[in-house]
Parts: structure tokens; sequence; C-alpha cells
């Protein structure tokens, strides 16, 4: 590894800390340096936390357990709805701004410094994680590192352009319906969105209680995984946080294929999908000899998934919306008033469905280990653009790019977001898997990257 | 022209106490008419009695 650690892998970073090759210290200033040089241009962090980011990396250098904890000396961002300690949990919004400082750490956070990695800021979001673009009314979008001219992705869109942009190796987002799988396909990085359940959001401002989670992005599946081990484990604190015994995905990741069948999903997903995402989608099924599924009801399910989103996220804002309505993004703030009028009773029936919808799902795993499906219908769109066209109908572009997304999170489902390197654009594909088996999802992720068939492109910077 | 939705907005947002200035009524009819159509493309979903919620997956 070379002094220039602006490309390089957590675990790269991690290996070269514990044999000394390099410091903790020294990759923190090259990560700092590299936010200084890059940020003007990619507006991915709104605060960093250079202090406590150098405090931190020396600690770590100055201790030699410490420099051979599993992501020693890695530095990290998070989305700004995780709690740090000392700043306003903002959460995109201009509302937020008058919050005190977080008193303490996300609990995420917490985990991943625990296992030696080094918070450097936090990150750009679309506001109170409503938004699948990256673009924010009071902060301005984060761009797209590929093009500077395009959209990141939303809402985790700060942590797609971060990770993209060579700022750090490691971010954390939020997924309520396609977050970190939308920016991590737009950005070309790989994101993991856990089971729901899985990961604890202690600490974190919520949007959508029934779907939210949260989760890593990164430039490569191992490091995924080592975020995600180092992540794992029950905390009460989160009501929604389930006993679930610590599966460590690292030590498995390199099993391979052998035993694994193979799916890719059909029909809805394949209507509207760009000609990018198709040929993302039928390589990737073609090189993993994948067998053709229909998941059932997935229009209805998305359909369920917009609806309890909107609802649930308008209940969550009621006070604010009565008294702040001015102070909102005024597309947030129509979609939330709008979905304040309606009926406790629709609502109700989109969360049965949820049940229906789940074990008819669950029944697919019986004959296949993951699904394959695009994760975006379309690459990076232009920074502003307000529609596009699905289907060969033109629609709103804010509330589509997640309908790939949407019928996955409804029911929580592990999901490997990959990114297919094309040119000039990248575009991601969702590796899906059965409750609790992110060892699956992240096991085919790996293979593929083995085989050259997904990658994090550097973009020229 | 005034039509039903549009009785609906004006009466929901005084009976619920919600803010409703003229300029925001167009988007936020059409992201009702939107959320109502997808809410009822999940009721008309026929579901024995028994479905209930269920959101979240035990070990």
């Amino acid at each position: 590894m070379t002094d220039d650690t602006t490309w390089s892998t957590a675990s790269e970073i991690a290996q070269a800390v514990a044999s000394g090759k390099i410091s903790a210290g020294a990759v923190t200033d090259t990560a700092l340096k590299t936010i200084d040089a890059r940020n003007p241009a990619l507006n991915a962090f709104i605060a960093v936390t250079a202090e406590r980011a150098r405090a931190k990396a020396k600690a770590i250098d100055a201790d030699p357990a410490a420099k051979k904890l599993p992501l020693a000396g890695v530095p990290f961002a998070v989305k700004n709805l995780f709690d740090v300690e000392g700043i306003a949990t903002v959460a995109g919004s201009k509302i937020n701004r008058a919050h005190p400082p977080a008193r303490r750490d996300a609990e995420l956070i917490e985990r991943l410094e625990k296992a030696g990695a080094v918070l450097v800021g936090a990150l750009n979001m679309g506001e109170y994680a409503y938004d699948f673009t990256g673009e924010n009314v009071h902060d301005g979008p984060s761009r797209n590192p590929h093009d500077q001219t395009r959209m990141s992705g939303g809402s985790s869109g700060g942590s797609g352009s971060a990770v993209g942009g060579g700022l750090v190796p490691l971010a954390l987002g939020s997924d309520t319906n396609g977050s970190i799988r939308v920016p991590s396909s737009l950005c070309g990085i790989f994101g993991l969105k856990p089971t729901y359940g899985r990961l604890t959001r202690a600490r974190s401002f919520p949007f959508v209680a029934s779907l939210d989670h949260l989760g890593p992005f990164a430039r490569s599946t191992r490091d995924l995984a080592l975020s995600y081990d180092a992540m794992q484990g029950f905390d009460a604190v989160d009501a929604a946080c389930v006993d679930q015994p610590v599966a460590p995905v690292t030590p498995v990741l390199e099993q391979g294929l052998d035993g694994l069948r193979i799916a890719v999903a059909g029909g809805y997903f394949r209507k509207g999908a760009s000609p990018e995402a198709l040929a993302a989608l039928d390589g990737i099924a073609k090189t993993l000899k994948a067998s053709p599924v229909e998941i059932p009801e997935a229009a209805r399910a998305r359909a369920a998934a917009y609806v309890i989103t909107c609802t649930e996220g308008a209940a969550l804002h009621l006070e604010r919306l009565r008294t702040q309505a001015n102070d909102f993004d005024p597309a947030v703030r129509d979609r939330l008033l709008a979905a304040a009028m309606v009926p406790a009773t629709l609502v109700v029936k989109a969360q049965n469905f949820r049940r229906w919808y789940r074990e008819k799902v669950l029944e697919l795993f019986k004959d296949c280990d993951v699904i394959l499906a695009p994760a975006t219908p379309v690459t990076a769109p232009k920074l502003g653009q307000q529609t596009f066209t699905l289907d060969g109908v033109e629609v709103p572009l804010r509330p589509n790019m997640g309908i790939y997304t949407q019928p996955i999170s409804f029911i929580g489902l592990p999901v490997a977001a990959v990114p297919v390197p094309l040119d000039p654009l990248p575009i991601g594909l969702q590796i899906i898997a059965a409750p609790w088996r992110e060892d699956i999802a992240l096991r085919v992720a790996y293979a593929l990257e083995k085989m050259g068939a997904v990658k994090a492109t550097r973009p020229k910077l | 022209m005034a039509d039903k939705l549009d009785d609906f907005i004006t009466a929901a947002s005084a009976a619920l106490d919600l803010p409703l200035q003229e300029a925001w009524r167009p988007a936020i009819k059409a992201n009702l008419e939107v959320t109502l159509k997808l809410a009822n493309l999940v009721a008309e979903f026929p579901l024995p009695d028994e479905a209930e919620p269920a959101p979240i997956y035990k070990a």
C-alpha cells in the first residue's frame, strides 16, 4: 500500500496500521486533507470532526492493542441523522438546527470506534430522509463523484458521495425505502441494508419506525462485512432490534457460490428498467446462471410501503408541520401535509398487507437462496431533474427512484447493493437474501467482486 | 374548480389543525391523489380477517 490512502479499502488500512506500515494519525491526516480538497466540489460533508479524529488516531497509535483492532485507523463518516456528541443532529433539516448538540454518539458510532475506526464527520442528506435524489434545499445537493452535474442519490447522498469520491472508505447511512441502495447504485459503491431489526438504531433521528434500517457503505464487500460485524449485537434501546445471535460474516465471505441457488426477479422488476439497468442485471444473472422468479404483488407492496412511509412520517413531524411549516423543504412539507390527511383505516390495511406479502415472499426462499434485482431504474440523473421516463411514461423522479428497492425493505429483507461498472456511469444491483442471511448476500457480492463483475470504479477527481 | 378532494383538504386541514396556504394546495392535492390511489390499490386486495400486522422477524 502506498501512502496515498484515498482509494484504499478499510481492510487495507487496518492491516497497514496493524503491521506498522502506516500510522492511524497519517491516515486521518490524509482523510482530512482529502475532505478539504474535494468537499467543495462534492458537498458530501456538512461537519468535519477534525480535532476529535486526530485525538482518536493518536490514541490508537499509542496503544499496541488498538492497532490490532479490525478497523484500526479507518476513517469513517455518518449521515447527519446519527447523533455525534457535540453536534446537533440536523437530519438534513433547517428545523433541527435549533436542537442542542447531541450528548452521546449513536450506538453504531460507538461500536465502530470500539473496533478502531475514526469518525471524521457528518454527511449531507435529503431533508428528514424523505428523498431519493441527494438534493437538499438548505445545504445544497451532495454531488455524484463520477459526474458532478448529476445526483448522488438519496437520502444518504452524502454517504454515497463521500465513499464514491474517496473522501472516506466507510460511511453509515439509513435506508427506509432504498436510501442506502439508491446512492450506492448512483455513486457506484457497495452498500448493505441488513435485516430489519438486526442493527440498533439507538440515538439516530427516525423517519418511519416500521421501515427504518441503518447500514454501511464501502468500496469493497470485505469492508461491508468488517463494519457490519463490528456493529452487530442486540440493543434494547431500539424497540425493533431483535435479540438475534451475532453472526460474523467476514469469516465466511470466501466460501464462494457452491450450493447457493440464485434467482433473478422478473415481471415488476424489469418493467420500467432502463437499458443500462437491464444490461447490468442480465449480465450478472447470466454469470451466476440465475433462474427467473416472480415476486408476487410487488407493485402493491411498493404502494403499501409508500402509504406507511408518508403517514408514519407525517405522524413523526405533525407538531412541526403545525408550527414550523415554512421551515420545511416545501416538497417534503406538501407530501407530509397530504399524508396527515390519509384515513388511518388505509394505513392499517397497508400494514396487514405487509404480513401477507412477507409470507408469500418467504416461500420463494424455499427454492432459492438469493434473488437478484435492479437497485435503481436508471443511472444517476442530472441535478435538478424533476421527471424521468419509466416504462414509456414520464413520471416524477423523486418518488420513483425507489420502485425496485421499496418492495424489498417493506418486509425487511437483507440486501447487498453491488456496483456494476458501466461506462460512463455505474449502476447497482440488489442481492436479496432471506431474513438474517446477510452472510449469503455478502458471499455472493464477494464472489462477484472476485470475478471482476462488480467493482467500485475510481472517479477522476 | 373545486372538487370533492378540494373540499376534503379544506375540511381536514381545519378539523386536524393543519396549516394550509392556497399556494400549497395544488401540491398537497397532487400528493394526496397519489397516496389515496396507492392506498386503495392495497385496500382492494382481499385479505382474510385474521391478517394482522407482524412487521418484525423473530429468531
